[in-house]
C-alpha cells in the first residue's frame, strides 16, 4: 500500500550511553541519520543542559547540525512540572508560562510537534494552544499505558482538541499501549533477581491470555512472595492491550507516534509489540506523520547485559525499513 | 532506572580545610531520565560502613554553589542536568581512614507524574586514598 509514513528516532533510546558520556547529541543524530531515520526527536531535558535558557550559541550549533546530517526537527518533549513545590500544587497559569516556553524552543529547532506529557492537565493544553497556532507548533498528548483510549482522561484531551481543532491539539499514541505479550526483557529480569519461577510464569500467562492483570498484586500477597515478586505482579498491571484498530477512529488527531520498544531480538522481531498489525493499520488510515523509535530496554538489562541501545535502534529502524517497505514510499 | 551508576566510580575522598580534614565527598549522579530541579530532590541518605548520615551533614554542590537538603526545597530554577556527576560533601570531622569503605547513596527524587518518590539507590566499595 502507499504510504507516506517516515521513520525518525527519539533521542530517547540513546539516554544511557548519553547518560555515561559515551554519546554525545551530536553522535545521537549523526547514528540515528544513519540508520535512514531522518526524523529526530529530542527531550531538552534529558541532552540540552540549560533548558530552558539555551543560548543562541547552541541553536547556532543545532541550526549546523541540521545542515550537515540534513535531519529534520520532529518532536520536541515536555515535562509537566507538576510537583516542583513541596508544599503545595502548580499553579495553571505557571505551567502554561512553561509551556509556552517549549513552544518558543521548539519552533526555534525547527520542529512542529510537542509530545505532551500524559499526566498535563487538559486546560493547561487548552490555554496553551493559540501560542502554539501562532507558532506553527502541534500539541500531541501522549497515550501512554496504562491509560488507555476511551477513559474519562482520554476524553477530556479529546475534546480539547475537537474545541481547538486538531490541526493544532491532538495525539502521540505510544505503541507501548499494544503491548500483546508481556515483555520478555522484564520478567527475564525478575528471574535474575531470584523470582520463584512458577509466579513469574503464573504472571506471563495472565498478562497474554488476555485476562485481568489487577489479580496478580493480590495473588503475590496472597502467596505471601517478596518484594521481587510483588514488583512484577505490579509492573504487569501497567502495560496494556489495546486493539490497534482503535487507531482509526483518531487518525486526524495523530500527529505523532512513539514507536516504543523494549527488545529487538536478533531475528529482528520485537517479543511483545506487534510491529506489523500495527503498521498496516496505520498505513490504512493514511498516517503520514513520523514514527519515533523509542527503545526502553536498557533499565531491564542493565544488571547483567552491557546496554546497546545503537545496536537496538538499528535493528528496529531495520524492521520498520522492512514493514513499510521504503522503495514503495509514496509522497 | 540508573541505580548502579548514581555514584561515579573512584570519586570517593576526604575534604580538607587547612591543615584540618573536614569530611569527605564523591561524585554522585541524578538517578532519572532527565534533569531534576533541585527542589525535586527530597533527600540524598548517604551512608559509609553501614552508618547512616544525619541529613543535615549533606550538601550537594552544583555548578560550584553547595545546598544543604533544606536549602534544595526552596531551589526552584538550579537543576542537577541528567548524567551530570555533582559533588556530595559529608561534614565529618576528621574523614574517612585511608582505607576501602562502603559508600551508600540513596535519593529520593519527586517526580512530576508519578505518585510515589523515585528511589534510586546503590552501594559501592571505594578506596580514600592514604
Amino acid at each position: 500500500m502507499t504510504h507516506s509514513i517516515k521513520r525518525g528516532v527519539s533521542l530517547y533510546s540513546f539516554q544511557e550511553e548519553f547518560f555515561l558520556r559515551e554519546l554525545s547529541l551530536e553522535d545521537c543524530i549523526r547514528i540515528s541519520v544513519g540508520f535512514g531515520a531522518f526524523g529526530i526527536e529530542t527531550i531538552a531535558e534529558q541532552m540540552m543542559p540549560g533548558f530552558p535558557n539555551l543560548t543562541e550559541d547552541f541553536y547556532r550549533r543545532w541550526d549546523g547540525w541540521r545542515e550537515q546530517y540534513g535531519f529534520q526537527p520532529t518532536a520536541h518533549d515536555m515535562f509537566a512540572e507538576l510537583k516542583l513545590y513541596p508544599d503545595r500544587e502548580r499553579p495553571t497559569d505557571e505551567l502554561v508560562a512553561d509551556l509556552k516556553k517549549d513552544i518558543d524552543h521548539t519552533a526555534r529547532l525547527g520542529a512542529t510537534v510537542i509530545r505532551i506529557l500524559a499526566a498535563t492537565p487538559a486546560e493547561v493544553v487548552e490555554l496553551a494552544a493559540p501560542y502554539a497556532r501562532d507558532k506553527g507548533i502541534k500539541l500531541a498528548t501522549e497515550i501512554h499505558s496504562p491509560r488507555r483510549f476511551g477513559s474519562e482522561w482520554f476524553e477530556s484531551h479529546l475534546e480539547v482538541a475537537q474545541r481547538v481543532g486538531s490541526d493544532v491539539v491532538g495525539i502521540c499514541p505510544d505503541l507501548g499501549i499494544f503491548v500483546k505479550r508481556l515483555p520478555r526483557v522484564l520478567w527475564e529480569r525478575s528471574l535474575r533477581d531470584g523470582a520463584d519461577p512458577d509466579f513469574v510464569k503464573r504472571v506471563v500467562d495472565v498478562y497474554d491470555s488476555g485476562e485481568d492483570t489487577s489479580i496478580l498484586p493480590v495473588e503475590a500477597e496472597r502467596l505471601n512472595l517478596g518484594p521481587i515478586e510483588q514488583d512484577l505482579a505490579v509492573q504487569a498491571t501497567r502495560f496494556i492491550w489495546e486493539e490497534p484498530r482503535r487507531l482509526l477512529d483518531y487518525m486526524p488527531f495523530i500527529h505523532h507516534v512513539h514507536a516504543k520498544f523494549y527488545d529487538i531480538d536478533e531475528s529482528g522481531e520485537e517479543y511483545s509489540i506487534p510491529y506489523g498489525e500495527i503498521i498496516s493499520v496505520l498505513k490504512e488510515g493514511g498516517y503520514d506523520g513520523y514514527l519515533s523509535s523509542e527503545y526502553e530496554g536498557n533499565r531491564h538489562i542493565q544488571d547483567a547485559f552491557e546496554v546497546d541501545s545503537v545496536e537496538q535502534v538499528r535493528r528496529h529502524q531495520e524492521m520498520m525499513a522492512r514493514l513499510l517497505d521504503d522503495e514503495k514510499q509514496g509522497d | 532506572m540508573f541505580d548502579r551508576y548514581i555514584i561515579v566510580e573512584n570519586s570517593l575522598r576526604n575534604v580538607e580545610d587547612g591543615a584540618d580534614i573536614v569530611g569527605f565527598a564523591f561524585e554522585a549522579r541524578c538517578g532519572y531520565y532527565r534533569r531534576l530541579i533541585l527542589s525535586m530532590v527530597e533527600e540524598l541518605a548517604v551512608s559509609v560502613d553501614g552508618e547512616a548520615i544525619p541529613r543535615e551533614d549533606v550538601a550537594l554542590t552544583v555548578d560550584g554553589t553547595s545546598y544543604s537538603l533544606e536549602d534544595m526545597r526552596t531551589e526552584y530554577t538550579v537543576a542537577w542536568e541528567f548524567g551530570d556527576p555533582a559533588t556530595i560533601t559529608v561534614r565529618r570531622p576528621g574523614g574517612l581512614t585511608a582505607g576501602p569503605h562502603e559508600l551508600g547513596l540513596a535519593e529520593q527524587l519527586r517526580i512530576s507524574y508519578i505518585p510515589v518518590p523515585h528511589t534510586p539507590s546503590t552501594t559501592q566499595t571505594q578506596t580514600v586514598a592514604a
